[in-house]
């Protein structure tokens, strides 16, 4: 009797301060947002003065004025949305493409091609033959190379494949004795079958596409094609790298208000994923779970 | 009578001779149409690359390509040893990896098991919301928002650190903290999402073993130590051998958008050395080494890793 009370008022203990900790924990991964926000709501003189914290001090609208009034920013933003959206839809037929068919029992030779992707996962190519690839191919300076080199992920493959090899052949087969063409019973059966990897999936490939930086970084070098985070990051480090006289070319941008506009563009760029996040956060741990469970 | 075809076409194509297989691989020819374009991807951008790391071992010239550049055998993979700054930046690399998997690897498990204790059902899926949040950020954003905090001038971390009457410190101009700046917005980054995985393990877990181990007088923490943490084990090998496969692979985007002339000595690593060296200065031979380098010595890991694993947990990748 007295043990048993004994370990239940420490359990209590215990609850009220894991509950404390994991709270305070949160707030560390939310107050920076929130400091974000504020900053990019402040007025110049406040953020140099250090006051901005998590609440706008005199409270404006210009730093936004300013980068919706930048053209290139604007620029960026069309690029970004644009492989947002082709990239998407080319990751996910040419993803769902390989992985049907493979999936199939009909597919002689489907042992060689999982074994093909597979080596692709273990071992992969250094980044100057790839860049050299892009270049032989033509593809630098060119949105393609933001959307191609990127057009399967292996490790999708695989979650794809071990969905669709879940689709019962019994119900495909019924389909071909109903005289169904193999299209005709991807487009009507198969398909609509998928919808949940599809959702889990897509929003995976999406959010890779809008973060896109590296390859970007890699492979263009032309402004108008750049893709908003490659601005933003010039942008973030105009200030970081003062001591380097060729980063001038943001100085008249210095004499405003660097550090709200840097703020300002953040938010901007952050802002389509924190809307659709809600919606999205049961497929994409349900993507997780299909992806952790069999690949 | 139509399916029984079908079944005996799955089962029986194995025996029949080539000219069946031709005309049953001719039935199905859709199938193997729509694969066509996902093997060329695969041959074309995975595979031509892999075989151009031969350059590696040429002084490539990118106007000779690579049949008409001259061998040298193993002529950069001594230099890569010899040359004091791949020394250094080697020395980084796995100092961040090392640090990387003592600090960020337990990180979600110890979240994971935290958040499983919360009885709270409501409250706890607000508090998960908001840590798996920040893993849909990219690293631009994240150093943009780790910039903007620890700015000497205007920053919410040293506003906070005056006010304690501190010095303020400039975070990123200081070589001493980038390693911790990395590893850091690292875990701020992804031990929130890193969770899923594990309290999906955790859920999977018979209830019966608690009844019967309170039954048994287990309190709360005995029961995480004999039953909790066990059942975790296979999850958390798995994800061990794949992280230490990339154990110099610690990422180019999270460590180039923190790294500055003051903070590079320590801050430097393979990837973002492979860039500049290689893509800006185009010594294309000699990162293609270091880059073979690495990618050899994350493939040694992962079998090794496995083979250990396999041999004390019984686990493997493969």
């Amino acid at each position: 009797m007295n043990t048993k009370r004994r370990a239940s008022a420490g359990w209590h203990i215990f609850n009220a301060a894991n509950l404390t900790f994991l709270t305070i924990l949160s707030l560390l991964m939310f107050l920076p947002f929130l400091n974000v926000l504020a900053q990019s709501l402040s007025d110049s003189n406040a953020i140099i003065a250090g006051k901005v914290l998590f609440t706008p001090v005199n409270f404006t609208w210009i730093n936004y004025q300013y980068v919706f009034s930048d053209a290139a920013i604007w620029r960026s933003f069309g690029v970004t949305v644009y492989i947002t959206v082709v990239g998407t839809a080319i990751n996910l037929i040419a993803t769902a493409s390989l992985a049907y068919p493979v999936s199939r029992q009909e597919y002689v030779g489907r042992k060689y091609v999982v074994m093909m992707v597979l080596i692709t996962v273990v071992f992969s190519a250094p980044l100057i033959p790839n860049f050299i690839l892009m270049k032989t191919l033509h593809l630098t300076n060119s949105l393609w190379a933001l959307l191609l080199p990127g057009a399967i992920s292996s490790f999708n493959f695989f979650v794809m494949r071990s969905f669709f090899m879940q689709i019962p052949g019994e119900i495909i087969d019924s389909g071909r004795i109903d005289g169904c063409s193999e299209m005709r019973m991807i487009w009507s059966i198969v398909l609509p079958l998928s919808k949940p990897v599809m959702a889990s999936l897509g929003i995976f490939y999406a959010v890779g596409h809008w973060n896109t930086y590296m390859q970007a970084l890699y492979y263009i070098n032309k402004p108008a094609f750049w893709p908003l985070q490659v601005k933003l990051n010039q942008l973030i480090q105009s200030d970081d790298i003062s001591i380097d006289p060729s980063a001038s070319q943001f100085s008249s941008l210095a004499h405003m208000n660097p550090e709200g506009i840097k703020m300002a563009t953040i938010i901007i760029a952050t802002l389509p994923i924190i809307l659709v996040y809600p919606f999205l956060q049961r497929h994409f741990v349900k993507g997780m779970m299909i992806g952790s469970i069999k690949a | 009578m139509a399916t029984n075809i079908q079944a005996s076409d799955r089962a029986g194509f194995r025996t029949q001779t080539n000219k069946s297989l031709i005309s049953f691989m001719w039935k199905y020819k859709a199938l193997y149409l729509i694969s066509l374009p996902g093997i060329l991807y695969f041959i074309i951008f995975k595979y031509v690359p892999l075989f151009g790391s031969v350059i590696a071992f040429q002084d490539y010239n990118i106007f000779n390509g690579i049949a008409g550049s001259k061998w040298v055998g193993l002529e950069h993979f001594r230099r890569m040893f010899e040359h004091y700054d791949f020394l250094k930046i080697m020395n980084n690399t796995i100092l961040i990896g090392l640090y990387d998997l003592i600090f960020q690897f337990p990180a979600p498990i110890i979240l994971a098991l935290l958040l499983n204790e919360l009885r709270v059902v409501l409250y706890k899926r607000v508090l998960q919301t908001i840590v798996y949040m920040p893993h849909f950020l990219s690293w631009v954003i994240v150093g943009g928002i780790a910039v903007g905090i620890l700015s000497p001038s205007t920053g919410a971390v040293n506003q906070f650190l005056s006010w304690l009457g501190f010095q303020p410190i400039y975070f990123l101009g200081e070589e001493s903290y980038i390693r911790s700046i990395l590893v850091g917005s690292g875990i701020w980054r992804d031990s929130g999402y890193g969770t899923i995985i594990y309290l999906a393990a955790l859920a999977g877990i018979n209830p019966d073993l608690y009844e019967a181990a309170e039954v048994d007088g287990a309190n709360r923490w005995k029961q995480t130590m004999a039953i909790t943490l066990p059942s975790l084990v296979p999850t958390i090998m798995i994800l061990f051998l794949l992280h230490i496969g990339k154990f110099l692979d610690f990422g180019f985007e999270r460590v180039f958008v923190f790294l500055n002339p003051l903070n590079v000595n320590n801050g430097e690593i393979l990837d973002t050395y492979i860039y500049k060296q290689g893509l800006l200065a185009q010594q294309y031979s000699y990162t293609t080494a270091i880059g073979l380098f690495k990618s050899v010595v994350g493939l040694l890991l992962i079998v090794i890793g496995n083979v250990l694993s396999k041999k004390t947990t019984g686990e493997s990748l493969y």
